[in-house]
């Protein structure tokens, strides 16, 4: 009796300590691929802002230790028997999941997939958190913005067999001649994500090109190497490095110097804009190609042939917002 | 001179009654607390005692049981096998493999049990013939094994599973209870009879206790062990048809780190893991006791790594109880 008494105790108060907030109208379970993740802290940061924003929602921020499909289909199924209103899911594996969510779904639940999908008859629609002609853009605009009288810039990529790098590369191509005419692209080389391979193309392109005004990496481990090499050849002032980074990661550089701003998506936003998706949905709205959806005060989506649709253009971090988010991210 | 006839001694054959020891028993013990756990649940969330969540809970830990089963005979015999996980990886793999050439249900049924034999008879010729020590064998193989998934697979999928193949781990056999929850139930009654009916378990227990003196009693050690192995492997295979037929899908990274659940489910229900004792009920009660713990707590939507730490909590508490019962019960005497 006493280990049961015991045992009872030590739940309870696991219980109490951890249990969810009041009772609300709607509880939407916010689904992450692992738990004790700053990105997916940041996003569970964004959602409680789009529920108080909203009112009568509780949002429950959960995920398995690690990231695995199973962990989550655990989770989902304890949300399934909790009844929940709708789930936000980010997916480990996008086919593993779409029984469980399916199941979910028969039994009345809402579920949509965001950030990392799930395939289609798995949810009702997919919110990304941008799209290839978005990230395209905004990489040459990051460069162009500090260069008003235009100017050579350089890609660093990761390798040259990566599908979303290369999809990134032609859009970013593909706008330049009409919204940058002045800005020109000289080369494109590859660092395949190593730290060591990266720091050489990048010394390979200042060399190469003496009048080089912009290095672009649309990778975090580019982007760093990069930013390295300019640091140590003191030419901070002269080259301007931007592209994709992790704010955390790429702080030092932007307090020196070596880069004016660099992009990336916005947890927050993320997290926010899955709350106010599912809380249309739940509230009846047809999730179906071409519908028009609000998410508040990030704008709007319109959702395509597979009910998923691009969030916005990659946020960026400069001087005056660095410090906030690489404390998050 | 008189007879001295010296007063007869009593000698018992065993320290406590049938009774006492039943009661004192790891099951009995393991038994409390699956109760207990039961009754806190049912307090804690008003969402725990449907019959449709009781049904779902069991999703999550019946193919680990089915292999923990298994894992208990091999490891009562003194050996363990880490390479459980990886096995589920292959068989899953060549079942996606035999998918692309177009084999139905049955099919992939059998090549998914037959992957997980021939892993298992890998592991155990390793063991038993070449005399090596299965902690590394198996540590090895659990690479090899997942590695070949890896080489097939790599970042892809394999999906697309006939509709029929989803009711191994999708299906119901009556109402809420589903086919593998009806599997695992029948697999414990076989293994039951296995370990405490038959010469053949005598046999895992006296190899556990001590292999020479088994060895000696013309005990077949290494044939045993074998077939032990095999069992592992077969088991194994049949989880990875639940699982994957539950998924829908194969990745390569199916299954990760379930060999370590799997050797915690057969530790916490009362098997040694120096081997030589245990019991079927105590893991069946066992694999119970960590579906309620994680479905529990999931409906009060602790996070996972809380739950990992309750968890470990749970085991030591359960291991270190009866050992802390003994050190009070010397000290008495």
């Amino acid at each position: 009796m006493k280990l049961l008494k015991s045992l009872a105790l030590s739940t309870a108060v696991a219980a109490t300590l951890l249990a969810a907030p009041a009772m609300a109208q709607e509880r939407i379970a916010l689904v992450v691929k692992t738990l004790g993740n700053g990105f997916f802290d940041a996003a569970a940061k964004g959602a409680e802002e789009a529920a108080a924003e909203i009112g009568g929602i509780e949002v429950i921020y959960t995920g398995p230790t690690s990231a695995t499909a199973e962990g989550q289909i655990e989770i989902v199924n304890s949300l399934i028997a909790q009844n929940v209103d709708a789930i936000a899911i980010s997916a480990n594996d996008p086919d593993a999941l779409v029984p469980a969510l399916k199941k979910a779904m028969q039994r009345g639940i809402k579920v949509l997939s965001w950030d990392s999908g799930v395939a289609a008859e798995g949810r009702q629609l997919h919110l990304n958190p941008s799209d290839t002609d978005l990230i395209g853009e905004t990489i040459i605009k990051l460069a162009a913005d500090y260069l008003p009288d235009g100017g050579d810039v350089a890609i660093l990529s990761a390798s040259s067999t990566a599908t979303n790098q290369n999809a990134w590369i032609d859009a970013a191509k593909k706008v330049m001649p009409e919204k940058f005419p002045n800005i020109n692209l000289v080369s494109v080389v590859y660092g395949d994500d190593d730290s060591v391979k990266s720091t050489n193309e990048a010394k390979g392109l200042i060399a190469s090109y003496p009048d080089l005004d912009a290095i672009i990496a649309p990778t975090t481990v580019g982007v760093v190497a990069a930013a390295q090499v300019v640091t140590d050849e003191d030419l901070i002032g002269k080259i301007n490095v931007t592209g994709l980074a992790l704010p955390s990661e790429f702080k030092q550089f932007i307090d020196n110097g070596a880069s004016q701003a660099v992009a990336l998506w916005n947890p927050i936003d993320l997290g926010y804009s899955a709350v106010q998706l599912a809380h249309q949905l739940i509230e009846g709205k047809e999730a179906a190609p071409g519908a028009t959806f609000s998410i508040g005060k990030v704008g709007e989506i319109t959702l395509d042939d597979t009910n998923s649709a691009a969030m916005a253009a990659p946020f960026q971090f400069d001087k005056s917002n660095i410090e906030e988010f690489s404390k998050i991210y | 001179m008189t007879d001295v006839t010296p007063e007869a001694r009593h000698i018992p054959d065993r320290l406590d009654s049938p009774l006492r020891a039943a009661i004192l028993s790891w099951p009995a013990l393991l038994l409390v607390v699956a109760v207990g756990l039961f009754v806190a649940n049912s307090f804690l969330s008003p969402y725990f005692l449907s019959p449709w969540s009781l049904s779902d809970a069991t999703f999550n830990f019946t193919e680990k049981a089915i292999i923990a089963l298994a894992m208990a005979l091999l490891i009562i015999s003194g050996e363990i096998d880490l390479s459980v996980a990886a096995i589920i990886a292959l068989a899953s793999t060549m079942m996606g493999l035999a998918l692309q050439f177009g084999v139905g249900t049955p099919g992939l049924v059998v090549i998914g049990i037959l992957t997980g034999l021939f892993c298992g008879m890998f592991n155990g010729f390793l063991v038993t013939r070449l005399g090596l020590p299965s902690i590394v064998v198996t540590i090895g193989t659990m690479s090899f094994f997942r590695g070949i998934s890896f080489i097939v697979l790599g970042d892809q999928a394999f999906k697309g599973y006939p509709p029929a193949f989803g009711f191994f781990g999708q299906g119901y056999v009556w109402w809420v209870v589903s086919f593998e929850f009806v599997l695992f139930l029948v697999c414990a009654v076989l293994f039951y009879v296995l370990l405490h009916r038959t010469n053949f378990g005598r046999h895992v227990f006296v190899i556990g206790n001590n292999p020479m003196a088994a060895r000696f009693s013309g005990v077949r050690v290494e044939r045993v062990k074998f077939i032990l192995f095999c069992l592992t492997g077969l088991m194994s295979g049949i989880a990875a048809v639940l699982l994957t037929s539950r998924l829908a899908s194969t990745r390569p990274s199916i299954a990760l780190g379930w060999e370590l659940e799997v050797v915690t489910m057969v530790v916490l229900g009362g098997v040694s893991i120096l081997g030589g004792s245990g019991s079927i009920p105590g893991v069946v009660i066992a694999a119970f006791i960590m579906g309620l713990v994680t479905f529990g707590l999931g409906l009060l939507n602790v996070p996972g790594i809380v739950m990992s730490i309750f968890i470990g909590a749970l085991l030591i508490f359960v291991i270190a109880l009866p050992i802390v019962f003994r050190m009070i019960r010397e000290r008495r005497a």
